[in-house]
């Protein structure tokens, strides 16, 4: 049984996605910038593909600008504000310890040209709390960023709190949205959103498309210098078949949203209480406040690359936030901002799930992890030390 | 295409070797649970030669892998063709290993030599401590 669990970095495009992209390569393959009848036709599908988007966030088809994924959205966002608020002395940045790579090595850059950067704790409850944004809130902040969803475990934040505060402040709110959009309701007004980053590869979409939503009134400055696309603000000829494929994702992932999460959300805590059952291990994430697809565990004794490989072995594809998995000698910055130590957070698995899965593989993966986290933990030195009692069980 | 090349998977879903000897004559336990890697190896040795060769580890794939072969490779043989096992020879026997994961690969070589090293301590065997490593994690000083 081949069983793919590993939605959150990337999905498989959905026909109806697929099908939309096609005639944009074959028929409407002009330059939307190009004066001619067939650029012109470009023109007008990439427009109504900016109108149907922004009915898809609740905001105006003008505040939507469209980019090439997620990492890009989250560069230009946080850099506009960072820029727009140093030029009034403002330099001070809030966000949280979870965020991702695009969010933190940006504000890593930020920092050597004189930031400030708060980085919220999400220790207590997997989480971080509106109250911890409003308490870091000073006078020379220019720009809260979150995320909405946190990629690793789960755990989704309370945006429209987050968002009042800012709003009250005065203070630009930026969130990473990548693994909520098309999974979780968002209106962009109703939750007082300034800038909000998706992508459409992680709702059933194309890959190396996203977009940018930036409210009107909030100034927003260029990554990519050069033509006139996307109102001056982002250069570069429109990937149409792209954002045609992407506006036809996130209209069906809105149109079904409550019958996948359900759906879904049944699928994930199947498995969470059937993976709950393998002695020693640890749900991450917030527990109640979680994305439908997100399961996320540690299990003692064992490293995330061997538990990986054998679960591919056995046809599922999942993930790890173990260093041998991350390229880098630590594990995951998510686990470890969440309290797990190294020794545990090597043996983490993320199963991240669509409308796709069905119960019977969930039944696959209970069954695949309960043996292979046995036949690992059967040859870990870790493992035996744990069960003498050489070593003390953290989980 | 895929991460690793057949023979690593081979021994890594097959480990050859596995487990612990009560009696061995000579254990050595490499690297530590904070960087991801742990590598007990046990000794048993007649006359010079290694009669028999146990191993526990806890790592990624390669880690296994490497443990496993080079179990393999120095079982049968006298103590100082053990010493003699290179991370490069673990590697090429395992039709090689990627650039990232040759750490995994020092791990095996240098949990033999730790256990060899154990051996001769506990029989009072004089030898050259400049050829053997500190009992410590070598990739947790990069």
């Amino acid at each position: 049984m081949k069983v793919y669990a590993d939605n959150a970095a990337t999905t498989k495009i959905s026909e109806h996605a697929l099908a939309a992209m096609l005639p944009c390569y074959e028929t409407y393959y002009g330059n939307p910038s190009s004066l001619h009848t067939i650029g012109q036709q470009a023109k007008e599908i990439l427009e109504d593909a900016r109108s149907r988007m922004a009915k898809c966030l609740g905001c105006e088809a003008r505040e939507i600008y469209f980019t090439s994924g997620g990492s890009e959205s989250d560069n230009q966002a946080i850099l506009s504000a960072a820029y727009t608020g140093a030029k009034k002395g403002k330099k001070h940045i809030i966000s949280t310890a979870f965020e991702h790579h695009a969010v933190l090595h940006t504000l890593k850059k930020l920092e050597k040209e004189g930031f400030e950067v708060t980085l919220l704790s999400v220790a207590e409850g997997h989480n971080v709390k509106a109250r911890q944004v409003k308490d870091a809130i000073r006078e020379d902040t220019c720009l809260v960023t979150t995320m909405y969803a946190n990629n690793e475990i789960g755990s989704v934040l309370p945006i429209a709190e987050i968002g009042k505060i800012c709003k009250e402040a005065g203070v630009v709110f930026h969130t990473d949205a990548v693994q909520a959009v098309g999974h979780l309701p968002i209106d962009v007004k109703a939750e007082n959103i300034d800038m909000l980053s998706l992508s459409a590869h992680k709702f059933h979409g194309p890959k190396g498309v996203g977009a940018l939503y930036v409210r009107r009134g909030v100034p927003l400055l260029n990554l990519i210098e050069g033509g006139a696309q996307e109102r001056n603000k982002r250069a570069g000829t429109e990937n149409l078949p792209g954002i045609v494929g992407m506006t036809a994702a996130l209209e069906d992932a809105c149109r079904d949203m409550e019958k996948n999460a359900v759906y879904v959300a049944a699928l994930r805590d199947k498995l969470i209480a059937g993976l709950s059952r393998i002695p020693h291990c640890a749900l991450n994430g917030d527990p109640v406040n979680r994305l439908p697809g997100n399961v996320s565990f540690c299990f003692e004794g064992i490293e995330g690359e061997s538990l990986l490989l054998m679960l591919d072995a056995l046809g599922i594809s999942a993930s790890s936030g173990s260093a041998c998995t991350s390229g880098s000698l630590d594990p995951s910055h998510v686990l470890l901002a969440i309290g797990r130590v190294h020794d545990v957070a090597h043996g983490s698995l993320r199963l991240s799930l669509s409308h796709y899965n069905t119960p019977e593989e969930m039944d696959h993966i209970i069954a695949s992890t309960g043996q292979v986290v046995q036949t690992l933990r059967n040859m870990s030195p870790v493992w035996r030390d744990l069960q003498t009692g050489k070593r003390q069980y953290i989980l | 295409m895929a991460l690793y090349s057949e023979k690593v998977m081979d021994h890594f879903t097959h480990p050859r070797n596995v487990g612990i000897i009560e009696d061995a004559d000579g254990v050595g336990e490499i690297g530590n649970a904070k960087c991801g890697d742990i590598m007990k190896m046990y000794l048993k040795v007649e006359d010079n030669v290694i009669t028999d060769v146990k191993f526990e580890t806890f790592g990624c794939g390669s880690a296994i892998a490497t443990s496993s072969m080079a179990t393999e490779m120095i079982k049968g043989k006298s103590i100082d063709e053990a010493l003699r096992l290179t991370n490069k020879a673990v590697a090429e026997a395992l039709d090689g290993l990627p650039a990232h994961k040759m750490h995994c690969s020092v791990l095996a070589e240098e949990a033999i030599k730790a256990a060899v090293k154990d051996y001769y301590d506990r029989n009072g065997i004089a030898y050259d401590k400049r050829q053997f490593p500190d009992e410590d994690c070598p990739h947790c000083h990069e």
